[in-house]
């Protein structure tokens, strides 16, 4: 596709390349969220260098991806969200009436962190106000990282979180 | 769609029968019967996005009310537009938009002409339901042009629309979702399209305003002036707006045949010229090198006395083909009438050999408004974006038609369209790209090669890629030939002349030039060449043109707002030839350090808009426009002074009362000139030597805003085209010059670099232009930094 430099990674590339296949070739738009979503797995947040690298190699103007970058929750334009582990709560309605409002408490004490906010150690990352995620039948859910958790208890959400701390992280907990 | 071929439909708005085209919008038919429709997102040179959802209307038969911009008509169709339903539905829309809509009117720049203003006026409610926080938007700075405040945004999205369908580069965006939607730029940058003022007229709000005007007046306190703007030859209708008699706005007006309803960047904000520092404001002599203020009488007494004590042959006079079509048609009536010949107004030419054959004035050839019907165009020497930017949306409409556009040129350009084929070259070598295209040409068409220009095609050899250029224009039903602004500069123009006619000859082609200034047609008609007299008749003694006047020094000089060192291709030369005068007349509304260090009279004349008078546009199109400023002191419209001037001079017919009167009359004479383009090829040509392999070659086209002296004074403009006072290399011949360090170096901002041209060094931006070709340099004329340098295409050495 681009034949300038591009620092977008091999992983990103290749991705983007497997996308653009299954497109026509002067619809390479339709290959956004995917790219957008290659960069996510390896950032875990869009910079603004990232899109406009992938605006280059998608041959579309920079604000296109900026539109898009900005539309949907999905994506995370926050250095600050590139911790290892994202935490999305569902506070949608079904889940609020089944006690999200609850987890979001708990985890935010249990964190020390806000809605929005990083831990100082960067384990995670807790979105702010996620949208349904469509796994209203076991509400209250979270998505913990790609994968989606359901029928949350406060010990539950102990079990997962520290479930997926890194190991270095942990030594330092129970050091101090 | 051709109206013959359609039916019309008869829908019904408000009682009233109307005939409409079927599949036309609703919005589109009421408006062509005066029924207005309120609306906020629709614009009729824009896509429809039926967002803003004020233009609802009442139809019969349907469910809910209608957005009139997105409903085409039917046979039959019944639409109220004032019935309660649609004004219930109008004002409920209203309510909605005023929700985060800030009540700021009184410190907004679009209070008093503001389309939201008015419609709430007409619909909005005096209290509204909404009793939440309102939403606040951050600004962002988008550069010296336009100024934001997007809280006021109603997101119509027209300004994203105009980017994408009119610019031909989208800028603004529409980021976020739902109620934290905001449209802007999304990161901090400066709009980078030459039209990109027109969203400020587009804006239904006061989300986007103009920057150099913000705050000056107030919409109802100014005065409005149709005008004609006066920088490139397309000239676009504008509006100008002045308070207490000062001008502090240009708007575009419409006018479909020539700028629809956009303005370039250049002829909105120039107007901030008019007012710079070194207006002259009483006329001035140079006594013994120290001027002095004298009234009128003295100062044209003086140059009475300085123009008759010398011979006619000693005598050179210069215009800007700027000024007006009046003001140059009474310099030369006036400096005929004593016997001057040389006198022209094509500063920066500098290849003459073929002016004989130049035809009446360089014309389009066409209209400007059927450069979009074209099927193929070949650009020769032309940067039309930036030179031309109404004609360059011509083309580009042209180019989503389908049409081919092709170009060679001394550099790559960056097109807001897809382009063919861009034949890149360095100077000389542009020539023989040329005649390869001319030669296939000669193949393709049968037609026997001039014997005048055999020479030009021995040892040149057809290519794939140059034929296919003679092919598209072969093929195509419409197609032109347009030579630009750098051929015109190109010390090989006759070359490039002779070979752009042999093509548009042999491909059935228009020819047509894209000329250089608001009134470059106007100065042919008027007669400011050597060789010609008004209205296309030959002079009765041939004069020295403008390069040979200024080579070898005359004993006087008259000038009409003129500045030398910006204005002639080569500055060097023209200040010598300034010094070694006996007496240098200058009638301009400035007077910089270096007119008042070289001239020896200045009379002060109007500026901009101070002035009436008629600008000749390419297309040939006459375009009168009055004074809408009042004058600075006692400066007086140049076409006044001119007119004393020839009576002083005893030159008989000076008797005019209005500058009317002197148009009609020089209308009269020129009334059986066409604007066809003689392509007949009579084999003049000027042979060039090979760019030279140890130094670098000058490319000097003319700055985006340097080309005249009003624009090189609006601050806004300079402020936003720094890249104009540098010099650009590709990375190749940075490498070769040793000057890579120099530019990699992270730590300073500016990489600047000494540039010599002659005996002068001048030290100057550098930056990278991968576009440009091997063994050639980018450095704009007209500017600051090349107003000490010599000649725009020549030899110049660059030093760390």
């Amino acid at each position: 596709m681009a034949t300038t430099k591009t620092i977008l990674s091999k992983h990103e590339t290749d991705e983007i390349d497997r996308w653009l296949e299954r497109f026509p070739k002067d619809k390479a738009q339709s290959a956004l969220l995917a790219a957008l979503r290659a960069v996510m797995h390896e950032d875990h947040y869009l910079s603004t260098a990232k899109m406009d690298a992938v605006a280059d190699y998608l041959n579309l103007p920079k604000i296109a991806v900026y539109e898009v970058a900005s539309f949907y929750s999905m994506y995370e334009l926050d250095e600050k969200a590139a911790a290892k582990n994202t935490i999305a709560v569902c506070t949608n309605v079904s889940c609020m009436l089944n006690g999200s409002d609850g987890i979001v408490e708990h985890i935010e004490e249990k964190l020390g962190i806000k809605m929005g906010e990083t831990t100082a150690d960067g384990e995670f990352f807790f979105k702010v106000e996620e949208e349904c995620l469509a796994a209203c039948c076991g509400a209250p859910m979270m998505q913990l990282n790609h994968v989606y958790h359901e029928n949350l208890t406060n010990e539950k959400v102990d079990e997962l979180l520290d479930a997926v701390r890194s190991k270095r992280s942990l030594k330092d907990k129970e050091a101090s | 769609m051709s109206n013959s071929d359609n039916k019309f439909v008869t829908i019904t708005i408000n009682d009233k029968e109307i005939e409409a085209v079927p599949g036309s919008m609703l919005i589109d038919v009421a408006d062509k019967s005066d029924i207005h429709i309120p609306r906020f997102c629709y614009h009729k040179k824009l896509s429809v996005a039926a967002n803003c959802r004020m233009c609802l209307v009442d139809v019969e038969k349907a469910p809910k009310p209608l957005p009139a911009c997105a409903t085409p008509v039917n046979e039959g169709m019944v639409v109220w537009t004032r019935s309660e339903r649609a004004l219930t539905a109008q004002k409920d829309t209203m309510e909605f938009l005023l929700i985060n809509h800030p009540l700021d009117c009184p410190i907004c720049d679009q209070g008093g002409e503001c389309e939201l203003q008015d419609l709430s006026m007409e619909f909005g409610s005096g209290s509204s339901n909404f009793h939440e926080m309102k939403r606040v938007v951050v600004d962002k700075d988008i550069g010296e042009l336009v100024a934001t405040e997007m809280t006021r945004c109603i997101q119509c999205t027209r300004c994203v629309r105009f980017g994408e369908e009119i610019a031909g580069m989208r800028e603004m965006g529409a980021t976020g979702r739902g109620d934290r939607m905001e449209i802007g730029t999304f990161v901090e940058k400066s709009l980078d399209s030459e039209i990109s003022g027109n969203i400020i007229d587009i804006c239904p709000v006061g989300a986007l305003t103009a920057k150099p005007s913000r705050y000056h007046s107030r919409a109802w306190e100014m005065m409005q002036t149709p005008s004609i703007a006066s920088h490139d030859s397309v000239g676009s209708s504008v509006k100008l707006h002045t308070f207490k008699q000062k001008l502090v706005r240009v708007i575009a007006a419409e006018n479909e045949d020539i700028n629809e309803c956009w303005i370039s960047d250049r002829d909105r904000f120039s107007y901030q010229g008019v007012y710079a520092e070194d207006r002259v404001e009483k006329p001035m002599i140079k006594y013994n090198g120290i001027w002095k203020e004298v009234d009128w009488s003295t100062a044209l007494d003086r140059t009475v006395e300085n123009l008759t004590e010398v011979a006619a042959k000693d005598i050179a006079v210069l215009a800007s083909p700027r000024a007006t079509l009046e003001e140059l048609y009474l310099l030369q009536k006036s400096m005929r009438g004593i016997g001057v010949s040389n006198i022209d107004h094509r500063l920066r030419q500098i290849d003459f050999n073929d002016q004989e054959s130049a035809g009446a004035f360089p014309s389009l050839g066409m209209k400007i408004a059927e450069i979009e019907n074209l099927d193929s165009i070949l650009l020769v020497g032309s940067n039309v974006r930036k030179e031309q930017p109404m004609i360059n949306h011509r083309i580009r409409k042209a180019a989503l038609n389908g049409a081919k556009v092709m170009c060679v040129n001394p550099m790559e350009l960056d097109f807001n369209y897809e382009v063919d084929t861009q034949r890149v070259s360095n100077p000389v070598e542009m020539i023989n790209t040329l005649a390869i295209i001319a030669k296939a040409s000669y193949t393709l068409s049968k037609n026997k090669i001039p014997a005048g220009l055999k020479d030009l095609f021995t040892g040149v050899r057809v290519n794939k890629i140059d034929k296919a250029i003679a092919e598209n224009l072969m093929k195509s039903k419409k197609s032109a030939v347009f030579l630009g602004n750098i051929s015109k500069q190109h010390p090989g123009y006759s070359t490039l002349r002779a070979l752009s006619k042999a093509i548009a000859a042999n491909t059935k082609s228009t020819l047509g030039y894209l000329s250089e200034s608001a009134n470059s047609a106007g100065a042919w008609l008027a007669g400011v060449v050597p060789h010609k007299k008004e209205a296309d008749q030959v002079a009765d003694v041939i004069g020295k043109n403008a390069s040979e006047m200024l080579s070898r020094a005359k004993k006087v000089y008259v000038l009409l707002d003129l500045e030398l060192e910006r204005d002639s291709d080569n500055p060097q030369q023209a200040k010598a030839a300034m010094n070694q005068a006996d007496t240098v007349i200058a009638i301009t509304p400035y007077a910089n350090k270096s007119l008042l260090a070289l001239a020896d009279i200045i009379l002060p004349s109007a500026a901009y808009a101070e002035t009436s008078g008629t600008y000749v546009n390419t297309e040939g199109t006459w375009q009168s426009f009055k004074a809408a400023a009042k004058g600075s002191g006692e400066a007086r419209p140049a076409w006044k002074i001119l007119r004393v001037l020839g009576n002083k001079l005893d030159v008989k017919g000076f008797d005019y009362v209005s500058s009317k009167d002197v148009r009609n009359e020089l209308r009269e004479l020129c009334k059986d000139i066409n604007n066809e383009n003689s392509v007949s090829v009579e084999g003049i040509y000027t042979k060039l030597d090979d760019v030279p392999t140890q130094c670098l070659y000058r490319i000097g086209n003319v700055g985006e805003y340097s080309g005249d002296s009003l624009v090189r004074r609006a601050a806004a403009l300079q402020k936003s085209s720094p890249e104009q006072n540098a010099v650009q290399l590709n990375s190749k011949e940075i490498a070769l010059l040793g000057l890579k360090d120099l530019v990699d170096d992270n730590s300073k901002e500016v990489t600047t670099v000494e540039v010599k041209q002659g005996e002068v060094v001048v030290s100057m931006p550098l930056i990278i232009n991968d576009y440009i070709p091997d063994k050639c340099a980018l450095l704009a004329s007209g500017t600051q930094s090349s107003s000490l340098l010599g000649s725009a295409f020549g030899e110049i050495e660059i030093t760390a």
